[in-house]
């Protein structure tokens, strides 16, 4: 009776228009990503070089929601892609003056922007920013929600691939709040599309997903069990709040269950990575030996994190080009 | 003014009616049905019906005008033309108007607003608590006197047991029925959608089905202690519908509703976190869906409502966590009611049944019936229509309708109130 919509992120190539969640797309796009991130990346060195590629376009990053890292990232990975950037805290400014979202973002759209690089406290925010942007502008999301954080797997994906060549055939194993983690929904979702042999999450049920199934994924609540013999290990930030509506009775009980410390790591393959998409709490969970262990792979992430917001800006501006080179002839 | 409408099959659950033959109308009310006229009965006007269907006008439990409250969202008068428009011509409406129906000022006001619009019936239901809050009682029997058919708190649940336990009490004695609709808000918390396999996927904050039934437990274990007469509206569980049935089979004074949307949707509609599928309670999974269509159908539910309400744009043009529950709905109760019979979830008139006199019986009015004597009310129905529906053709000043692209058979041509056409569908 009701036609479902079609994919907002493809164009009518089946190309990425818009980046805001890896539900829906495919290996290629995926690897994709991948490729040109690493493209980015010195081998010698490990440096990203700058490119000329996007002079005279304008990208807004707006952040309803506080950020350090992320908002960094995109916007040295902006720089480095020679885009004029201009950052939002749209947290302190319009909104708190009753200008509703649209009309904040009509706003912007009308300097001339050509990308919205998002993050917003409601999941399906970027979607919905997605769904009222002139045609030819951009939305990539930067966290919305508990929803999706794609750029943030990518760079997982990217990390991993670093390390493990394939990610076919891993087993990947992640600990701590699923549950309220759009890091972590994301990370399933490019584990599955890329067809990671295993997904395990790992956590006390207050913390799991209601409905694990429907993400593909199997459930240990008993860490030790939930390590054997994985290739790669994904901790999550934990976040007081889960204390103050008592869903966590403290920090000190987190650790004890499910701190990834050197005996736990044992339980893994000898060669298995560390992974945190920070910012890591030391002694909650994980131990500083692990986190700053030969195994720990957390500050290459932040450098691939550049990269790879190199790659999703530019493919989408690509994609454009083609599609509008495409129409033309 | 003297009206028959010749050889229309007539359909009328409160008499256990359905066939071929004439309906005489007489001065606003019904005067007879059959080959014969009444005597002294000489038409005016003649009205050649065959083919077409004559339903009673229906009895929607709860529909909100937006009137007193908003006039972006809409009004008495464009509400009851929705309202017609859809073959409903009795309207219950909830006390959250703007002000809050919890005095007699308001209950009369909308009464007389009513009046001036005169296109369908409009009966208040009266606030259980001042102001909605949950903690000190309305004058509840003022309001049943000024003409509420029953008490309720619309979305906003009685939270402090004892605070429902006294309402039941003092209700019980009064004689008045309470509308009451379970949610346990410290259990809802934050949730905007359902918990379950799109929650969990699309990371929306939950909304558990103990929810709703934790509340319905203590609820019907205070109905069972007090005797009060206790009617639950807008059930979405499984669980809800099976504790019902326990509370009927008990014998417990309880009667129950749904609404029209959570017949036909499920959680899966939320996938592109479209805000028109935004409702309170949410939108529950498939087997929910099957359970409360399998409750109708055994008796368990005895009524279905459109739970309308109008919103305008800007409360829908947002995030889907921070847009406004709520469904446009007066004009799609009929038609997706229908579905569900030609999807052969019950009979014809099984269905209008739930629609017309279980509900008129739940509150103890006579409409929605085609008696003799009784306000001429009704629809004249084309079987044969078909149409699909785009929102922005709505009669209704809320065009939030999730429903638009859905193809339907059948529709409304003419509504009747009190004898008069008061909505005309004209064929393009």
């Amino acid at each position: 009776m009701r036609l479902s919509k079609p994919n907002i992120q493809l164009n009518s190539q089946g190309k990425l228009r818009h980046f805001l969640t890896l539900e829906g797309l495919k290996a290629h796009h995926l690897t994709e990503i991948l490729d040109v991130a690493d493209s980015f990346i010195d081998p010698e060195t490990g440096d990203i070089r700058k490119q000329d590629t996007l002079h005279g376009k304008a990208i807004m990053n707006l952040f309803f929601e506080a950020s350090t890292r992320t908002l960094t990232t995109f916007e040295i990975a902006e720089k480095r892609l020679s885009a004029d950037v201009v950052n939002l805290n749209i947290a302190t400014s319009s909104t708190k003056k009753g200008e509703t979202l649209l009309d904040t973002l009509w706003n912007l759209e009308a300097m001339m922007a050509d990308m919205f690089v998002v993050r917003h406290n409601e999941s399906g925010a970027a979607h919905f920013i997605a769904n009222h942007v002139a045609p030819h502008v951009h939305v990539v999301n930067a966290g919305d929600g508990q929803h999706a954080h794609p750029t943030q797997a990518m760079l997982d994906m990217l990390t991993i691939r670093k390390h493990k060549n394939d990610i076919f055939d891993l087993k990947v194993a992640i600990i701590g709040d699923i549950q309220h983690s759009r890091v972590v929904r994301s990370q399933i979702q490019a584990l599955s599309i890329l067809e990671a042999r295993e997904i395990r999450i790992i956590g006390p049920a207050t913390l799991m997903p209601s409905h694990p199934e429907a993400l593909g994924v199997h459930v240990y609540n008993d860490i030790k069990e939930g390590l054997d013999n994985v290739d790669v290990i994904i901790n999550v930030r934990l976040q007081n709040e889960r204390m103050k509506s008592a869903l966590l009775p403290s920090e000190k009980e987190f650790f004890n269950l499910y701190g990834l410390t050197n005996e736990r790591l044992a339980y893994a393959k000898p060669d298995a990575i560390v992974m945190h998409p920070g910012p890591v709490n030391r002694g909650v969970e994980i131990d500083s030996e692990v986190a700053d262990g030969p195994q720990s792979v957390i500050l290459e992430q932040v450098t691939y994190g550049i990269a790879v917001r190199m790659a999703v800006i530019q493919i989408l501006f690509n994609n454009a080009k083609a599609l509008a080179a495409g129409e033309s002839k | 003014m003297k009206l028959v409408i010749k050889n229309i099959r007539l359909i009328d659950p409160a008499q256990n009616l359905d066939e071929v033959t004439h309906l005489y109308i007489s001065r606003g009310k019904i005067a007879g049905m059959g080959e014969e006229a009444p005597e002294d009965f000489v038409a005016n006007q003649t009205i050649d019906g065959s083919g077409k269907w004559c339903l009673p006008g229906l009895v929607d439990l709860q529909a909100r005008l937006a009137e007193p409250g908003s006039q972006y969202e809409g009004s008495i008068a464009s509400e009851t033309k929705a309202a017609v428009a859809g073959g409903v011509t009795t309207i219950c409406c909830p006390p959250d108007t703007n002000p809050i129906n919890d005095n007699q000022a308001v209950t009369e006001l909308i009464q007389r607003r009513a009046r001036q619009a005169a296109t369908a019936f409009i009966l208040p239901i009266g606030a259980i608590t001042q102001k909605l809050e949950g903690k000190l009682l309305a004058n509840m029997a003022s309001l049943k006197n000024a003409g509420c058919i029953a008490l309720s708190q619309a979305n906003q649940p009685i939270q402090n047991p004892l605070a429902l336990k006294n309402a039941m009490t003092y209700a019980a004695c009064n004689n008045i029925l309470l509308m009451l609709r379970c949610e346990d808000t410290l259990l809802k918390n934050k949730g905007v959608a359902h918990c379950g396999a799109v929650s969990s996927r699309l990371g929306l904050p939950e909304i558990s089905v103990s929810t709703e039934t934790a509340a319905l437990a203590r609820d019907l274990i205070l109905v069972e202690e007090t005797g009060v007469k206790a009617h639950f509206s807008l059930l979405s569980t499984a669980k809800s519908v099976e504790m019902i049935q326990a509370a009927k089979k008990k014998g417990l004074p309880v009667t129950c509703d749904v609404a029209i949307h959570q017949l036909h949707l499920t959680e899966y509609d939320v996938m592109d976190f479209d805000s028109l599928f935004h409702v309170t309670p949410p939108l529950r999974s498939k087997e929910d869906m099957q359970a409360l269509r399998m409750g109708l159908k055994m008796g368990v539910i005895d009524a279905v409502v459109s739970d309308h309400t109008p919103l305008d744009r800007d409360n829908k043009l947002l995030p889907f966590g921070e847009s406004a529950p709520g469904i446009s709905g007066l004009e799609t109760l009929l038609p997706l009611s229908l579905k569900l019979v030609e999807e052969g979830v019950l009979s014809l008139s099984e269905m209008l049944a739930k629609l017309t006199s279980s509900p008129a019986s739940i509150i103890g009015i006579p409409n929605g019936s085609l008696k003799v004597g009784q306000s001429a009310d009704f629809s004249i129905y084309n079987p044969d229509a078909h149409w699909i529906l785009n929102r922005e053709e709505l009669v209704s000043q809320g065009d939030n309708s999730p429903f638009s692209g859905w193809e339907f058979s059948g529709q409304v041509e003419t509504t009747y109130f009190q004898g008069r056409p008061v909505y005309k569908n004209e064929p393009v």
